[in-house]
C-alpha cells in the first residue's frame, strides 16, 4: 500500500516538475519573440519608457512599413522582393547543380566521384565567414560588387554541399535496377535523370529546396560586403542599416523584423515534417 | 554495347549491364558524366579553390602577423573565441541532450510545447537578435524594465560591460540554436531500440541507470560529431557578436570571425583581416580532422 502511494508521489512530483520546465521553456523561447511584438506595437516616442506592456498598443508601425512613409522603410517591399528572387534563384541553382551532381557520383557512378564527395564535404567545413575577405576582392576585380548574382554565387556555394549529401543518401534507397531497366529499353543518361530520378526525389528536392531557400533569406555577412546600393539590398542588411542611423526607430524596426520573418515561419511550420525528415534524415544511420 | 546482344537472356543481360555499370562506363556515359559534374566543379574552382588560395596568398606575409599580434584588441578576440566555443557550444549541446529527453515524453502539450519551442530556429537570425539587442538595453530594454517594476532596482548593464556582454552573446547563441540540436538529438534518441529499456527495465534499472547505461552511450558518436560541427561553424559565427553586442564595449567582445571583418573592411586592411581568420587555422583544423574521423567510422552520417 505505502510503495503504491510513494510511486504515485513520484509520479505527481515528476509531472510537477515537467509543467514547471514546460512553463520555463515557453518563458525562454518567447521572451525575445514577445519583445518584438512588444516594440512593434508602440508609438516612436513609447519606445523609451519602462513599461513591459505597451500602454497604448497600435498598429501605426505596420502601417508604415506597409505604405512605407519613413524614409527608412522606403525600399522595404523592393528589398522583400530581392530577397524572394535571390532566394529563388539560390534554391533553383542548388537543386539543379545537386542533383546533377549526385546523379554523376550515385548513378552513373564514375570513378572519380570520391573526389566529387570530398570537394563538397571540405566546402562543407569551411565557416562560410572565414572566405568573405578574399571572396569580396575576387568579386571587386570581376566588377560584380554591388551585383545580387556574387550573393547568389556565394550562396549556392555553401548550400550546394548539403544537398548533395541529402540527395545521395536519399538517392541511395531508389532501387538501381530501374536505372538499368531503363537502360535495356534505351534510355540515355539525360532521360533516367529526368523521367526516373528526378520524380523518385521529389521529397529531398522539396527538403532541400526549402533549405536552400531558408539560407539565402537568412544570410546576412555576404548581402551586407557585397550589396550597397540602397534598391538592391536585402532585407536583413536593410534591418542592419537601421541599427547604424542616428535616430533609433525602434518601432519601425521591430513591425519591418515581424513582416521579414513571417514566411520563413510559415514554411517551417507547413513543411515542418518534410524539413526535420530532410535536416535530420542524414542525423543518424538507424 | 553488350546489352542488346544478350538481350535474349534477361538474367544474363541483368548481370551484365550491373557489371558494366560498375566496373566500365560506355564512352557516352562518361561524356554525360562529364557534363553532369561540369557546373558543381566550376562552382567549386571558382568560388572555393580561387578564393581559398587569394586569400592564403593576402594572408602570406609574416610582418602582416607581427601587426596582428600587437594590436591590444588580438588576444581579447582570440580569447572570447575560445570562450565561445567551449561554453556556449558545449552548454548548448548538454542542454540539447536533456531536452531532447524531456521532448520524448508522450502527451499533447509536450507536442505544442515543441512548436512553441522551435520558435527561435524558426525566426531568421538577424529579427531575433536585434530584438534581443534591444531587450538588453540597460536602459529602456524589456529586461531591465522588467527588473524595475519588479524589484525597483536598476538591472545591471548587460552591454556595456565586457563580461556581461559577452555572456549576452552566449545566451543569443543557445536561445537560437537550441532547438535545431535538439531536434538533432531527439533523431538520435528515436533510433535507438526501444527493447533495450524495456530489457533493461525488467531487470529493475531505474532512470539514470537507462540514461548512463543506454542512452549516453548509445549517442556518443552522434554528441561528438555534433559538438564537433557546432564547434566549426560557431567559430564562424559572425552575426551573434555583430547583432548583440557588436564588438563592444570598447573593442572587448569581439571573436576572430567578427574581428576578421572589422580589420578588412572597417580598418580598411584586408591581408590584416586575412591574418585574422587565417589565425583561426590551429583550432579549425584539428576540429575539422577530429571531425572526419568520426564521420569515417560511419556510425553517423551528416
Amino acid at each position: 500500500m505505502s510503495l503504491a502511494r510513494r510511486a504515485r508521489a513520484k509520479r505527481h512530483i515528476a509531472q510537477v516538475a515537467a509543467a514547471v520546465l514546460g512553463a520555463f521553456l515557453v518563458v525562454w523561447s518567447l521572451v525575445p519573440l514577445y519583445n518584438m511584438v512588444r516594440v512593434a506595437l508602440q508609438e516612436k516616442e513609447d519606445v523609451f519608457s519602462s513599461n513591459v506592456i505597451p500602454a497604448t498598443p497600435s498598429l501605426h508601425s505596420f502601417w508604415t512599413v506597409f505604405d512605407t512613409s519613413y524614409w527608412l522603410l522606403a525600399k522595404f517591399w523592393m528589398q522583400m522582393s530581392n530577397s524572394f528572387w535571390i532566394g529563388v534563384v539560390v534554391a533553383s541553382l542548388t537543386l539543379i547543380i545537386g542533383t546533377l551532381t549526385s546523379f554523376t557520383i550515385g548513378r552513373l557512378r564514375i570513378r572519380q566521384g570520391w573526389m566529387l564527395t570530398n570537394a563538397a564535404l571540405m566546402t562543407y567545413v569551411i565557416p562560410m565567414s572565414f572566405l568573405a575577405i578574399p571572396f569580396y576582392g575576387i568579386m571587386g576585380k570581376y566588377g560584380m560588387t554591388d551585383n545580387p548574382l556574387a550573393v547568389i554565387a556565394v550562396e549556392v556555394t555553401f548550400a550546394t554541399p548539403y544537398a548533395i549529401f541529402i540527395f545521395q543518401q536519399y538517392g541511395a534507397s531508389i532501387p538501381y535496377e530501374l536505372d538499368e531497366a531503363a537502360r535495356i529499353d534505351g534510355a540515355s543518361p539525360p532521360q533516367i535523370f529526368l523521367l526516373i530520378y528526378l520524380p523518385l526525389m521529389a521529397p529531398a528536392l522539396v527538403a532541400i529546396g526549402t533549405y536552400a531557400l531558408l539560407l539565402s533569406w537568412n544570410e546576412y555577412l555576404y548581402a551586407f560586403l557585397l550589396l550597397s546600393t540602397e534598391g538592391k539590398l536585402t532585407v536583413p542588411v536593410g534591418l542592419g542599416k537601421f541599427l547604424n542611423s542616428d535616430e533609433a526607430p525602434w518601432n519601425y524596426l521591430m513591425a519591418a523584423a515581424i513582416v521579414y520573418a513571417v514566411p520563413p515561419m510559415v514554411i517551417y511550420y507547413a513543411f515542418r515534417r518534410k524539413m526535420s525528415t530532410g535536416l535530420t534524415m542524414g542525423g543518424v544511420k538507424g | 554495347m553488350a546489352v542488346t546482344s544478350t538481350i535474349e537472356n534477361p538474367v544474363v543481360a541483368r548481370a551484365q549491364t550491373r557489371s558494366v555499370s560498375w566496373r566500365k562506363l560506355t564512352r557516352s556515359d562518361r561524356l554525360w558524366a562529364l557534363a553532369f559534374a561540369t557546373p558543381y566543379v566550376l562552382v567549386f574552382a571558382a568560388f572555393v579553390i580561387y578564393p581559398i588560395c587569394f586569400g592564403l596568398w593576402l594572408g602570406s606575409d609574416p610582418a602582416t602577423y607581427r601587426q596582428l599580434f600587437a594590436d591590444p584588441v588580438y588576444p581579447s578576440a582570440l580569447r572570447n573565441t575560445l570562450i565561445y566555443l567551449t561554453v556556449a557550444v558545449n552548454l548548448k549541446l548538454f542542454l540539447a541532450l536533456l531536452l531532447s529527453g524531456f521532448f520524448m515524453r508522450k502527451g499533447w502539450w509536450t507536442k505544442i510545447l515543441l512548436l512553441i519551442f522551435i520558435l527561435p530556429w524558426a525566426v531568421p537570425a538577424i529579427p531575433g537578435y536585434i530584438s534581443i539587442h534591444w531587450m538588453l538595453n540597460s536602459q529602456w530594454g524589456l529586461v531591465n524594465n522588467a527588473i524595475w517594476s519588479l524589484l525597483q532596482a536598476d538591472g545591471p548593464p548587460w552591454l556595456d560591460n565586457s563580461a556581461l556582454a559577452l555572456g549576452s552573446v552566449i545566451y543569443a547563441h543557445i536561445w537560437k540554436w537550441l532547438p535545431f540540436w535538439t531536434i538533432i538529438l531527439m533523431a538520435g534518441r528515436m533510433a535507438i531500440p526501444l527493447e533495450l529499456y524495456e530489457a533493461a527495465k525488467v531487470d529493475g534499472a531505474s532512470a539514470l541507470d537507462l540514461f548512463r547505461h543506454i542512452t549516453v552511450p548509445m549517442l556518443a558518436s552522434l554528441y561528438l560529431v555534433c559538438t564537433l560541427l557546432s564547434s566549426i561553424w560557431a567559430l564562424g559565427d559572425f552575426n551573434a557578436v555583430r547583432f548583440i553586442s557588436g564588438g563592444g564595449p570598447a573593442l572587448s567582445t569581439h571573436v576572430l570571425a567578427t574581428l576578421g571583418i572589422r580589420n578588412a573592411f572597417e580598418i580598411g586592411n584586408p591581408p590584416l583581416g586575412m591574418a585574422t581568420v587565417l589565425s583561426a587555422l590551429p583550432l579549425l583544423i584539428p576540429l575539422v580532422i577530429l571531425l572526419m574521423r568520426q564521420l569515417k567510422k560511419g556510425q553517423v552520417q551528416l
